[in-house]
């Protein structure tokens, strides 16, 4: 029997509400004991003074390329990128080629993901055929499938017709399934570049005004009351969008929301530079909206923080603003930049900043074995970071297959240590494992 | 200056009085029976257009070759662009190539500083989308000024599709920058979010605005704004805002009519404002057009200083 002891760090457990300095008994890819002082003997005692312990993170949106743009990334690469920033469980949305949106493709991403082994995959199958918003896919096949999957989506693009989304959270009751809605009115964004403000009035590129956002937010809300299905709102990025959840959630609308580490650090000012690594969707908006975000986050309006990891092949984003793709990635930079720009910022403490990245996510969708609570019994999916350790973003050095991070050359605080996916490190001392 | 020439914002009030200055002298150039000057000689300026634009490739080119530069011209069509090439691949092979400056037509905004990244050669943006294009701006000022004798206080309308104009932007920044007083006239559709950041004044209301003017600039309207719905029809945009000779008579006796062509007659123009002699700078925009390229190659291609 293979034991390990996480010796002497914070214990981070937003599940079971504990915040304070424990030990974590790992004996065959669970969580034998949690407790001060525990006896290692015959255990391997992993010194984790002065570091945070905590659940795996619990990543609700991410795009893995695989199938059909293994250039830009692969479960694998995306799985190692996933591991490095902490991660034991990621999503992966629906928008490869073929489409995820029967139970032979999200059965053959999951499978993959397992072959890999680096986190668990839990794919979103796709809410209509194709994507393509006139029919529902069969989402009662890819419930029922050994994929289990229990979250639908079309990101990338959202739900037009009102009608197709209400059928959509009905049907899903059956499975008590949770529809992920990407919010954007497209009228309002046919050619849009950019966030509409005085940067993209300057810059000379068609704005995706807020309202785009919050219109859809508000119609889905509403759909989600008349239904009674669970809505879940992808990367909520305005601050109308942010107050229209959280006047929902006050009148019980059963809603859950995610935002994205992009959207609570940068800005369209970043836009200036016409580099398309800036580019997104929904794209970066102004002050008022970061700041809107982080106090979504810290009142909990927003349940998860959700990297959005786009990875786009290099020559796809080096070309002309207009022609580049939208999507940047974040698994290997989310827990540094929610930890620089949220708790170093002062919007949320470090415990309720874990919660949003572990257990907050896990709420929102199925995802077992994941989000704590660290108690005997529990598979250990855990993760460790220095909280205190400063590290400079090098696009270079990441695990991901592509380069478009937003962040590099950004100093951050915050550096994940070990990665354990049922007790085995997929990353130590900040390295792969595998 | 700038290595490179990519927004009028990079220019200071002082930039734009030494690029009119050179230009002045480099007017008289043009006026000899032998229009050339030696001052470039081996070096190469490369004119790469993605957009069609005869008027303004045609100006680059007569501007280098009366300083000596070799002008190798570049155009999307017919070339590798047309099979697939990209900016940065283009950009790659002329740099191989040792061109000394680039001169850039694009339909993207912001493609002059993707390549400007790419490139050592100077780059120069002759207008990019629905951005900007500061010659334009620079020989608009440059005609200006030989009508009046400075921009303090100068009043200049700018009338037409502002949201998705480059003239206007750029001339909006080096006006506001030589302290004229700009003022903005479109229907709502037309003008960019947060147009009152941008340190002019805004009218919907052409004949309210008109009589103050001392410059109106009209801005050429595409057909393609009606079908996509930014006003209803060419007719009723040239009721509220063509400048018709109705419009040219409540104009201050002194003041000038400017358009950066190609000009959509009878829609934001009618033909005998464009054509009239007394008040309209349109031909001599384009002769300026000339003088101002040579000043911005030579001084940005580091020829010898200018003395008078």
């Amino acid at each position: 029997m293979t034991k390990l002891l996480l010796h002497g760090g914070r214990l981070v457990d937003p599940a079971s509400g504990h915040d304070g300095t424990a030990d974590v008994l790992v004996a065959d890819g669970r969580v034998a004991e949690v407790g001060p002082g525990l006896d290692g003997t015959g255990a391997e005692v992993v010194d984790c003074g002065g570091l945070v312990v905590c659940p795996g993170l619990v990543d609700l949106h991410v795009h893995l390329r695989e199938p059909g743009r293994e250039d830009a990334e692969t479960i694998e690469t995306g799985s190692r990128a996933a591991a490095l920033g902490g991660y034991t469980a990621v999503c992966p949305m629906p928008n490869t080629d073929p489409v995820a949106d029967n139970a032979g493709v999200v059965e053959m991403v999951a499978a993959r993901g397992r072959e890999v082994g680096l986190v668990d995959v839990f794919p979103v199958g796709a809410v209509t055929l194709g994507q393509r918003g006139s029919e529902l896919a069969e989402l009662g096949a890819m419930a029922r499938s050994a994929a289990r999957v229990d979250c639908f989506s079309d990101d990338g693009r959202p739900i037009r017709e009102a009608r197709l989304l209400r059928l959509a959270l009905e049907y899903a009751r059956a499975f008590d399934a949770v529809i992920a809605d990407h919010a954007e009115d497209a009228s309002l964004t046919d050619g849009a570049q950019m966030h509409e403000g005085e940067v993209s009035a300057m810059l000379g590129l068609a704005g995706w005004p807020a309202a785009a956002e919050e219109m859809v937010v508000a119609r889905d809300l509403l759909l989600a009351e008349l239904t009674g299905g669970r809505l879940h709102l992808c990367h909520v990025s305005t601050a109308g969008a942010v107050e229209l959840v959280r006047a929902a959630r006050a009148r019980g609308v059963r809603v859950t929301a995610e935002a994205a580490p992009h959207h609570f650090s940068l800005t369209d000012e970043a836009a200036r530079s016409y580099d398309p690594v800036f580019k997104v969707n929904p794209p970066l908006r102004e002050k008022a909206d970061v700041e809107a975000v982080r106090q979504g986050l810290a009142d909990g309006t927003l349940d998860a923080i959700a990297t959005d990891h786009a990875p786009h092949a290099r020559e796809d984003k080096e070309v002309e603003w207009a022609t580049a793709p939208p999507g940047m990635l974040g698994l290997e930079t989310a827990l540094a930049v929610t930890v620089t720009d949220l708790v170093e910022g002062g919007y949320l403490d470090l415990a309720t900043a874990v919660e949003r990245i572990t257990a907050g996510p896990a709420r929102c969708r199925r995802v077992p074995g994941h989000g704590g609570p660290v108690a005997p019994g529990a598979p250990a999916n855990l993760a460790v970071f220095d909280p205190a350790a400063t590290w400079t973003v090098d696009r270079a050095g990441l695990a991901s297959r592509a380069r478009n991070t937003p962040f590099h050359g950004r100093e951050l605080r915050g550096r994940v240590v070990h990665t354990l996916l049922r007790g085995d490190f997929t990353v130590r001392d900040g390295r792969a494992t595998r | 200056m700038d290595k490179h020439l990519l927004s009028a914002a990079d220019l200071t009030a002082a930039d734009i009085t030494r690029v009119l200055d050179t230009a002045a002298h480099l007017a008289k150039v043009t006026d000899r029976a032998i229009k050339k000057v030696p001052t470039l000689r081996g070096r190469t300026v490369c004119n790469l257009f993605f957009e069609d634009s005869t008027r303004t490739r045609i100006s680059f080119e007569l501007a280098a070759k009366r300083l000596s530069a070799d002008v190798i011209n570049f155009s999307a069509k017919g070339s590798s662009v047309s099979k697939g090439e990209s900016l940065k691949d283009t950009a790659i092979t002329l740099e191989a190539m040792g061109v000394d400056a680039i001169v850039i037509r694009h339909g993207a905004s912001g493609a002059p500083w993707r390549l400007a990244e790419w490139v050592e050669a100077v780059v120069v943006n002759a207008g990019d989308g629905t951005h900007e294009h500061p010659t334009q701006a620079l020989l608009d000022l440059y005609t200006m000024r030989q009508r009046f004798p400075g921009f303090d206080g100068l009043k200049v309308a700018i009338v037409g599709d502002v949201l998705h104009s480059r003239v206007a932007r750029s001339n909006v920044l080096a006006l506001t920058t030589m302290g004229a007083e700009v003022t903005l006239v479109a229907p709502p559709t037309l003008l960019p979010a947060r147009v009152e950041t941008w340190g002019t004044a805004v009218s919907y209301d052409l004949d309210a605005v008109l009589p103050k003017q001392d410059v109106v600039m009209m801005l050429r309207v595409q057909l393609e704004r009606q079908r996509a719905g930014f006003f209803p029809s060419l007719r009723e945009y040239a009721r509220l805002y063509g400048l018709d000779a109705r419009r040219l008579d409540a104009m201050a006796d002194h003041a000038i009519v400017m358009h950066p062509g190609p000009m959509n007659r009878g829609v934001e123009i009618a033909a005998e404002v464009a054509d009239s002699l007394e008040r309209s700078v349109i031909a001599d925009q384009v002769a300026n057009g000339i003088s101002v390229r040579m000043a911005l190659l030579y001084l940005l291609l580091g020829g010898p200083e200018v003395t008078a």
